[in-house]
């Protein structure tokens, strides 16, 4: 075991957990913010996605070793009152379905979006792709990412 | 619901306070029922001090907020939302003073608490209605007493009782008066006309809670001093454990036991983590015990059986025998489709708490009442024992259904004797089943001076009993017609997977029909309507479905879609669950690949109840339909699931997304399935546009891979 501090939306922890232990388990199970999904394991299903210092990333794929010193935003920090304009968006348009990968998607296009504010429906595609909604919202995703975009 | 025995319990309706979310006592860090305060639906009015327990459905807070019960499991269909909203439509009450809350398993009030079969809202129109009008008539018995008055002098609107000389009564101070009157059994209904709910859409009511990451699902759930399981189960289906080494496993820091039950290890441990790596390093060695089957002889199994029709067909009009002989032609084909894992998002998990006094369960499952009786027999308890509490599911698809994993979570911690949440990894669930039965379907049909003379469809699939839909299209349209079934087995766990068995039928009658119409040179559309109008003067035999509303959907979709004055155009339509479905899929083609851009869908389920979840029902159904008909595989080598991961198994992406434009046939019957039915037409509705695009048709899926041969 070994002693990690962590900086996860804007806040700083200390831990103790083993040196391989996935990102994603620790802000499950050490954290309890649990808003960051266990999918596939294997940074396939895009429903673990995180930033790491901003950038879209698959906690269930990176262990808690390498992450030193950056800064970690979940769903939870995504916004103060669940109020960032993704997160309007997929109210407006009633995204989810079951809503297990939503948290996913939405990480997923914030940090896209912060890189192409204004990007075209072929690069939505592109930057969503490896995020996989079981249920098919994702015709719905595509509208609320291009309201969001416009507002 | 049922009103005659509620109103014989009359001490179970008396007032119960329920201050500030008290109902959640023992489980204050689960959010998954508890009303979120920040969400935009969460009501202007003020939280109220005492809710009055009125019905089992209903509880009304002094300041007039109503909590609705929603009785049954929340899959993602979004009945959480919807039959909610049947029961604040009767009870006239303003949608946002509505917060929504999960009920658990609770024989005694609700009835049919399953997701499964798209019934929930077709079961529930009659009962839901009845709830909401219940509470409203012993509100407004409530106020014509405060007020010494007649009944009929009064009426309800938006939580409001009005008396016809202008004074009014809000809900929440009549409340407590109306949870002590009589239970009326016999209650008015309103007309669909007066609706101001019903047929207005509403955002999902858990919408605030997942886009902010709030724990709403099973693999949420938490305990003080609950510990986590792994399992480890055989690698093959037939095996059973010959040896067990758990020394590397108990090595791990944080593992607390191995618990071997049956063939299956358990890995206890404090955190996930450490139990995902105690599977790993576990050594097991199975010896087989039978057959360890593959896919190469499940196909060779489904072709010999469609050789041959059956002793008892499921249908015989007329003679097809003979029809076929005297045919000038025969079309003769057969398709067929593998196993497929249903692969819901959220994996499998359970929490189970199991002590000398009672078994505790909390989690995401569709049949938690089976799942109690099953987990009762188990343990050796009374099912009064066992509770168990719904979370919200990511996903399910059939899959859960099948609470095998609700009763291991239930073994384990009868074993350890501690509250223990069980979890699948995505390679246990790829590998442990149940999964889609692989099937297979041989058509022939005669054509005689050009016109169809004989139909006879072969079904067959593993563990799948009647593998065919005998009565329903094109059954009663064709003179000399005939179905066969044959159930092959397996000990492959099978199991039902989102409109089980049409899954793929449809697919497959729906390519052969437009197949045979090409044959007859007639318009796919025209010769469908032909059929449909010629049974209506000369019906054959009996039929499970509405020859005119089929032909509604039919007309509806050939007008929406601009049917044939657009490029790689495909039709299908279908029956199932209760509902009619038309779909036309349009494809352009890239390197002789298919892209599906449009499809066009018209439905009809009925009145709709919430319009904007219907459509993500039916947008949902399309794409799943398309995305497992084009990419969905699981094969199987010496008795073990080849595919283990998602990057080993292909699910739809954005990109392959089509467009969806969705009509509805307007109506006001009762409501019926919208979960599955949109799924069924959808493969053949590709298929046929691949064969506009292409002058080949397809035959076997995941028809990718056909695609990619043909191309």
């Amino acid at each position: 075991m070994t002693r990690y501090k962590i900086n996860v939306n804007n806040k700083d922890y200390d831990i103790e957990v083993d040196k391989d232990t996935p990102l994603l388990w620790v802000l499950r199970d050490e954290l309890d913010l649990v808003g960051t999904k266990f999918g596939c394991g294997i940074a396939q299903c895009g429903a673990c996605t995180i930033h790491i210092d901003g950038s879209a990333s698959r906690s269930c794929s990176i262990p808690i070793d390498t992450i030193a010193n950056k800064k970690i935003t979940t769903i939870e920090g995504l916004s103060d009152q669940g109020d960032h304009p993704l997160q309007e968006a997929w109210k407006k348009h009633d995204v989810p379905q079951c809503g297990y990968c939503q948290a996913g998607q939405i990480m997923t296009a914030a940090s896209f979006l912060k890189e192409k504010p204004n990007p075209t429906d072929a690069e939505i595609e592109e930057a969503m792709h490896y995020n996989i909604c079981r249920c098919g919202t994702y015709l719905k995703i595509k509208q609320a990412i291009k309201s969001a975009i416009k507002s | 619901m049922s009103l005659t025995s509620q109103s014989k319990r009359r001490d179970f309706l008396k007032v119960s306070a329920l201050a500030g979310g008290g109902l959640m006592i023992g489980f204050p860090w689960f959010m998954g029922c508890k009303p979120d305060i920040k969400s935009d639906i969460i009501p202007s009015l003020p939280q109220p001090d005492q809710w009055f327990d009125i019905s089992g459905f209903i509880k009304i807070g002094d300041t007039g907020l109503v909590t609705i019960m929603s009785p049954n499991p929340e899959i993602g269909q979004n009945i959480k939302t919807s039959m909610p909203m049947i029961i604040a439509e009767e009870l006239e009450v303003n949608w946002k003073d509505v917060v929504v809350e999960q009920a658990g398993l609770n024989k005694d009030v609700f009835t049919r608490q399953v997701a499964g079969g798209s019934q929930s809202i077709r079961h529930g129109w009659v009962s839901l209605r009845t709830a909401g009008a219940t509470v409203r008539e012993m509100l407004l018995q409530a106020a014509a007493n405060e007020w010494e008055t007649d009944v009929d002098e009064l009426t309800a609107s938006e939580g409001t009782v009005l008396h016809r000389d202008g004074r009014t009564i809000g809900y929440g101070e009549l409340a407590s008066k109306a949870a002590s009157l009589e239970i009326p059994t016999d209650v008015k209904l309103k007309d669909p006309k007066d609706y101001k709910i019903i047929g207005k859409g509403k955002q999902n009511v858990d919408i605030q809670g997942i886009i902010t990451g709030k724990p709403l699902f099973g693999i949420d759930f938490k305990r003080d001093g609950m510990v986590y399981a792994v399992v480890k189960r055989p690698d093959a289906f037939g095996q059973k454990i010959m040896s067990l080494d758990d020394t590397a496993t108990r090595n791990i820091k944080g593992v607390i036991d191995v618990v071997q039950f049956g063939d299956k290890v358990a890995i206890i441990a404090d955190k996930i983590w450490a139990a995902i790596k105690g599977q790993k390093n576990l050594k097991v060695i199975y010896v087989s015990d039978d057959t360890l089957e593959n896919t190469i002889s499940h196909n060779e199994d489904l072709q010999k059986a469609l050789s041959n029709p059956t002793k008892e067909p499921k249908r015989n009009d007329g003679d097809v025998m003979r029809a076929l002989s005297d045919a000038d032609e025969i079309l003769d084909r057969t398709y067929i489709a593998p196993f497929l894992p249903h692969n819901p998002l959220e994996p499998m998990n359970f929490f189970a708490d199991v002590t000398a006094s009672k078994v505790e369960l909390v989690g995401p499952i569709q049949t938690p009442e089976w799942t109690q009786s099953r987990v009762a027999q188990l343990l050796g308890r009374d099912a009064s024992e066992v509770s168990i509490m719904l979370t919200r599911m990511g996903g399910g698809f059939g899959r859960r259904l099948y609470g095998n994993f609700a009763l291991e979570a239930a073994e384990i911690s009868d074993k350890i004797r501690k509250p223990v949440q069980l979890i699948y990894t995505r390679e246990d669930d790829f590998a442990s089943g149940p999964y889609r039965p692989a099937s297979g379907y041989r058509f022939r049909a005669g054509i005689k001076d050009g016109e169809l003379s004989g139909y006879h469809l072969i079904g067959a699939g593993f563990n799948m009993g009647n593998a065919t839909r005998e009565n329903w299209f094109p059954a009663g349209t064709i003179k000399d017609f005939r179905v066969d079934s044959h159930n092959l087995k397996t000990n492959i766990p099978t199991g039902a997977w989102r409109a089980p068995v049409t899954n793929f039928l449809a697919s497959a009658e729906q390519s052969f029909i437009d197949e045979l119409a090409t044959k007859l040179d007639k318009d796919p559309i025209t010769f469908r309507l032909e059929l449909l109008r010629n049974a209506k003067d000369n019906l054959i035999g009996e039929i499970d479905y509405e020859l005119d509303k089929m032909i509604g959907v039919i007309e509806l979709a050939r007008g929406k879609s601009d049917w044939g004055n657009r490029k790689n155009q495909g039709f299908s339509c279908y029956y199932s669950h209760n509902t009619y479905v038309a779909e036309v899929a349009e494809i352009e083609l890239t390197d002789d690949l298919p892209k599906v851009t449009r499809v066009s869908c018209a439905v009809d389920c009925g009145i709709v109840i919430n319009p904007l979840g219907a459509i993500n029902q039916i947008e949902g159904g399309i794409i799943d339909g398309i995305g497992h008909a084009l990419y969905g595989d699981l094969t199987f080598d010496k008795g073990k699931a080849k595919e283990k991961n998602f990057n080993q198994y292909r699910l739809i992406k954005m990109s392959e997304c089509p467009d969806i434009d969705v009509h509805f046939v307007e109506s006001n019957n009762d409501p019926t399935g919208l979960g599955e039915p949109t799924l069924p037409p959808a493969g053949g509705a590709v298929a046929n546009a691949f064969f506009k695009a292409t002058g080949k048709r397809l035959y076997k899926q995941p028809y990718y891979k056909e695609m990619e041969m043909l191309g």
